[in-house]
């Protein structure tokens, strides 16, 4: 069963300049393994170092959120539409926190 | 790679941070490939989706929610992300890139930004200083995502080359 899976301009750099890819898939675990099996690159910016897609890649299933669906394990069908979707997010560097306890060390200069 | 928009692009950009301050703004950048520029036509602010929490953290949780708020994050609804790229689309025009602000803090990318990065797209981050918009800076993403490398930004009228690498 082949799914088709749009790929969004940034990532196209990665996957010979297509915009879309078809793979045979049952599921989008399935679909997602197939199209990084065949293009290398795309991994390491699909998926964190433990193997879990990025928080702030959405997947959508035919412009559903595979989060309100089965998640990686929604079964695909033949001709669905798999789209990845970027969550763009970002924000400053905290400063590190002050000890919750314990002595803390002043320094007073003149 | 550079980025090349007009000075009424990065007025209506630096007068959207500072009426968002102390909280950060944000916004897509709109345009075309011209060779190797990107070539911003529109300028679209989008609001900081961390204003609305509930929403938010079915997006992106916050790691730190004790630390983390509007003043030091945003996020960009990926319902909005769809709605102004296919929006755009129709018109001929391709996302290339996004803008932030960073209120009280200089206009380079943090560690929470280079994790949440794609790669391709501009990144351009403006300092707000006590509620001033100072410095602007556009970066991109490396292929590995290690770091970030910065991008020339060129003004309309003026241009501005940053060689120096993070």
């Amino acid at each position: 069963m082949a799914v088709k899976v749009l790929i969004p301009t940034p990532l196209r750099q990665y996957a010979d300049k297509h915009d879309s890819v078809e793979v045979e898939a049952k599921t989008v675990a399935e679909a997602l393994e197939g199209l990084t099996a065949r293009y290398g690159d795309l991994r390491r910016h699909l998926y964190n170092d433990e193997g879990k897609i990025r928080s702030f890649v959405n997947i959508y299933l035919n412009d559903e959120d595979i989060r309100y669906l089965g998640k990686e394990q929604t079964p695909t069908n033949d001709k669905d539409v798999l789209s990845i979707v970027p969550s763009i997010a970002g924000g400053l560097t905290i400063e590190a926190a002050a000890p919750a306890s314990g002595f803390s060390l002043r320094c007073i200069c003149s | 790679m550079s980025l090349r928009l007009q000075s009424g692009h990065l007025e209506t950009i630096q007068r959207h941070a500072e009426a968002e301050y102390p909280a950060e703004c944000c916004g897509m950048l709109l345009g075309a490939m011209e060779g190797d520029s990107k070539e911003v036509t529109e300028v679209a602010p989008i609001p900081n989706l961390r204003l609305d929490p509930a929403r938010a953290e079915q997006v992106i949780p916050l790691q730190d929610p004790g630390r983390e708020s509007e003043r030091n994050r945003f996020l960009i609804d990926p319902k909005e992300q769809i709605r102004v790229e296919k929006d755009a689309r129709a018109r001929g025009l391709t996302v290339v890139g996004y803008y932030h602000s960073h209120p009280d803090h200089p206009a380079k990318p943090s560690a929470y930004d280079r994790e949440h990065a794609w790669p391709w797209y501009s990144y351009l981050i403006v300092s707000v200083q006590e509620g001033s918009a100072r410095d602007s800076q556009s970066w991109v993403l490396k292929d590995d995502r290690g770091s970030f490398q910065p991008e020339t930004v060129e003004v309309l009228g003026r241009a501005r080359t940053v060689n120096a690498e993070r």
